[in-house]
């Protein structure tokens, strides 16, 4: 996988990082992004849930949902960042929509407060649609995206489109029946459907529900339609995938269903980035020989034995952890022969700031073969011998 | 079940983990909560108590680290602890127990089964996001207050909770479902489930890692558990690395002053491959070490300071199973052990 080659490619235009939670696809983003700024491209990086120190390192102190430039010095292109605020973005759509009595009306509803506040998927769905309204704006030549936090991987691809299924649904076209029609014409399941729902939530509820979709109906073309275009753009020439794995179980399984997912529908996957791994900066002495070392140093005693028997203990448990990083990665790839892999090391602490973030950008675009320790960056150990 | 448990608002609600009986495990993805979680119930099973462990998110996490078949909707049971004690697991599935609740409160079992052909159970859950929490939070709830024959069922109930970004709208379902569902039984329902997890009975867990976005968000759901009235426990610090130098190394370490010829001397008798070259190699890797541990020891006062009892589980080499939960509950015991003779 050469990262540096595609995001400094001008034909690609959009790259969506993806991947479970607590995997590092934000500071992955803001790494790609700043190498593709230092490529010489126009980039912004939409992520949605920074953490505060990277956040005020990229000028993300002011939460007005649009982008920021963040100033690289030296760079020939652009950063610019932003961090998605989803009720802005779900506001702003019902705001450039509709009058402004009638958008009004929809923003005072308690169920649009709550569906564009707490819904599980208006995240997801509001990322897709800030992506597809910065990339109709053409001020950017590249854009890259982090996803949201969900548990599943998938939640990105399929939020919106539930949401959507929902908003236009035939369920709630029947809550709307009454409102338009009466009641003599709704079905006896609806009617039974409409019961249950009252004496559960309260009939206000239903209320709500119904003002909210005869409003919305009148509002634009379906929640349906403007979701799939979203979707479709995913599709198009110029959008990368890229799915982030911490090296562990939960994390590569997550990253296994993505990788099928995408093939099934037909979207272009760059390749899996394994992050946070623990490469030894040497491989020449086993956990093993290291472990037998450090006890017959510690008892040998003299200056700095001690030192010298607790770095070889060190370098035993280093050897195990990349031992089994490599061993999951190459679980990974048994199953999925043809996905190409990068792995990232680990900082020694949180990467915080650009400096930082060139470091894991150097890790994500650098050459296959160039590092200091001859193991290929495909890799987190080198391939056995023989 | 009509009060709202306002009572209990005022302030700071904290609670002492040794006496709670509700255990509600949370913290940032990554953060290993559903192994803490399973470790905590093998630790309050101990000494032939029976424990329930409740799975929330439909993930199966809790079979896969028993290593036992997915886990069906309803009480089964997972491990054996010291004494007799027993732990059983259970994996709410929010279909079945709107089901229950349409069964229980109004008979509607079967039409319930015809709702759910129509899609109208999904769409009900989706509807009224707070409504999955409901139901949730409500079998829980009816767990911890079960009995039979005059005694509680449970001497324990520990949820693996839906993590910290989510804790205090899934806990706080009242506020959420009186927006929302201003009366009808819903309501009445909430306002009893939120008078027991605002009770001391109660103690919500925090498990976090030593890195910058895990104790932010502890920090962060502390701060909201408490404007909730919500009663927080312990903070655990789970996969904390255990320094390997001598504490004297480790600062010169941690600032670079380390290099091969330090080790040189002591490693020449060992007889090893690669002379300075290995050496050189070994004592980049234990300052990348000492500056891992010293980035942690930072993060480590940052939960310190946020005054809530602390213990510290190690990162145990190997995917986890039994054995390593075992030696994680023997950790949490000790702890909680230690809450009780401070309070």
């Amino acid at each position: 996988m050469d990262l540096g080659a595609l995001i400094a490619d001008p034909a690609t235009r959009i790259v969506v990082c993806c991947g479970a939670g607590g995997v590092g696809k934000t500071t992955s983003s803001a790494a790609l992004a700043l190498a593709a700024a230092e490529a010489g491209r126009t980039v912004v990086v939409l992520t949605i849930d920074p953490a505060r120190r990277l956040a005020q390192s990229l000028g993300l102190v002011e939460l007005d949902n649009e982008p920021r430039r963040v100033d690289v010095p030296g760079a020939p292109g652009e950063l610019h960042a932003m961090m998605l605020d989803m009720k802005r973005t779900f506001d702003d759509i019902v705001s450039a929509h509709s009058t402004p009595e009638r958008a009004q009306a929809i923003l005072e509803n308690p169920f649009y407060q709550a569906l564009s506040s707490s819904f599980s998927g208006t995240q997801e769905y509001m990322a897709m649609e800030k992506l597809g309204q910065l990339r109709a704006s053409d001020n950017w030549d590249l854009i890259i995206v982090d996803t949201p936090p969900s548990r599943s991987a998938l939640d990105f691809l399929d939020a919106p489109n539930r949401m959507s299924r929902f908003l236009d649904g035939t369920m709630i076209r029947l809550l709307m029946a009454p409102s338009r029609a009466g009641f003599k014409f709704a079905s006896a399941g609806f009617l039974l459907f409409s019961r249950i729902v009252s004496k559960i939530l309260g009939g206000q509820l239903l209320r709500d529900i119904s003002a909210f979709v005869a409003a919305l109906d009148t509002m634009f073309g379906g929640f349906r339609e403007r979701a799939t275009a979203t979707y479709e753009l995913l599709r198009r020439p110029g959008t990368w995938f890229v799915v982030v794995a911490a090296p562990e179980p939960d994390a590569l399984r997550e990253a296994s269903y993505f990788v099928d997912r995408l093939s099934a529908e037909g979207m272009p996957l760059a390749g899996l980035v394994v992050n946070r791994t623990h490469p030894p900066a040497t491989t020449a002495l086993s956990a093993t020989r290291a472990e037998g070392a450090a006890e017959g140093v510690a008892d040998g005693g003299g200056p700095s034995a001690a030192l010298a028997a607790a770095a070889l203990r060190v370098h035993a448990g280093r050897m195990q952890l990349a031992a089994r990083e490599q061993h999951l990665a190459d679980r990974f790839t048994s199953a999925h022969p043809d996905v190409a892999v990068r792995t990232v090391p680990a900082a020694a602490g949180d990467v915080h700031d650009l400096d930082g973030l060139r470091v894991m950008a150097e890790a994500l675009t650098g050459p296959d073969a160039d590092t200091p320790t001859g193991t290929p960056r495909t890799r987190v150990l080198p391939a056995r011998r023989g | 079940m009509g009060g709202t448990g306002s009572f209990f608002y005022a302030g700071a609600v904290t609670s002492d983990p040794s006496s709670a009986r509700l255990h509600v495990v949370t913290g940032k993805g990554g953060t290993g909560k559903t192994t803490v979680a399973a470790a905590l119930a093998l630790a309050l099973a101990a000494d032939g108590r029976s424990v329930l462990l409740v799975e929330t998110e439909g993930r199966q996490g809790i079979a896969q680290l028993f290593d036992t078949p997915p886990l069906p909707y309803e009480e089964r049971r997972v491990a054996v602890a010291r004494g007799g004690g027993e732990v059983k697991a259970l994996a709410i599935d929010v279909e079945e127990a709107l089901l229950d609740y349409l069964d229980m409160f109004y008979n509607l079992r079967r039409a319930g089964r015809a709702l759910r052909k129509m899609g109208a159970i999904d769409f009900a859950t989706a509807i009224a996001p707070g409504l999955r929490d409901v139901l949730i939070t409500g079998k829980i709830k009816e767990a911890v207050t079960r009995r039979h024959d005059g005694r509680q069922v449970y001497d324990a109930v520990v949820v693996d909770a839906p993590p910290t970004g989510r804790i205090t709208r899934f806990l706080g379902v009242t506020g959420e479902m009186s927006q929302l569902a201003r009366s009808g039984p819903i309501k009445t329902q909430s306002d009893g489930v939120m008078a027991v997890l605002r009770s001391p009975q109660t103690a919500v867990h925090l498990v976090t890692i030593l890195e910058d976005m895990p104790v932010q968000e502890t920090a962060d759901a502390i701060a909201e558990l408490t404007a909730a009235g919500l009663p927080i426990g312990s903070v655990v610090v789970n996969m904390a690395a255990e320094p390997v130098l001598p504490d004297e190394d480790l600062a010169r370490a941690a600032a670079g002053e380390l290099t091969g010829a330090d080790l040189t001397p002591a490693l020449a008798g060992a007889q090893l491959p690669g002379g300075a070259e290995l050496a050189d190699a070994l004592a980049a890797e234990v300052v990348e070490h000492a500056r891992r541990w010293a980035a942690q020891d930072a993060l480590r006062a940052e939960v310190d300071a946020l005054g809530r009892p602390t213990v510290e589980l190690p990162l145990l080499p190997g995917p986890v199973d039994l054995g390593c939960l075992f030696e994680l509950a023997g950790r949490l015991e000790e702890h909680l052990d230690a809450a009780e003779v401070a309070a």
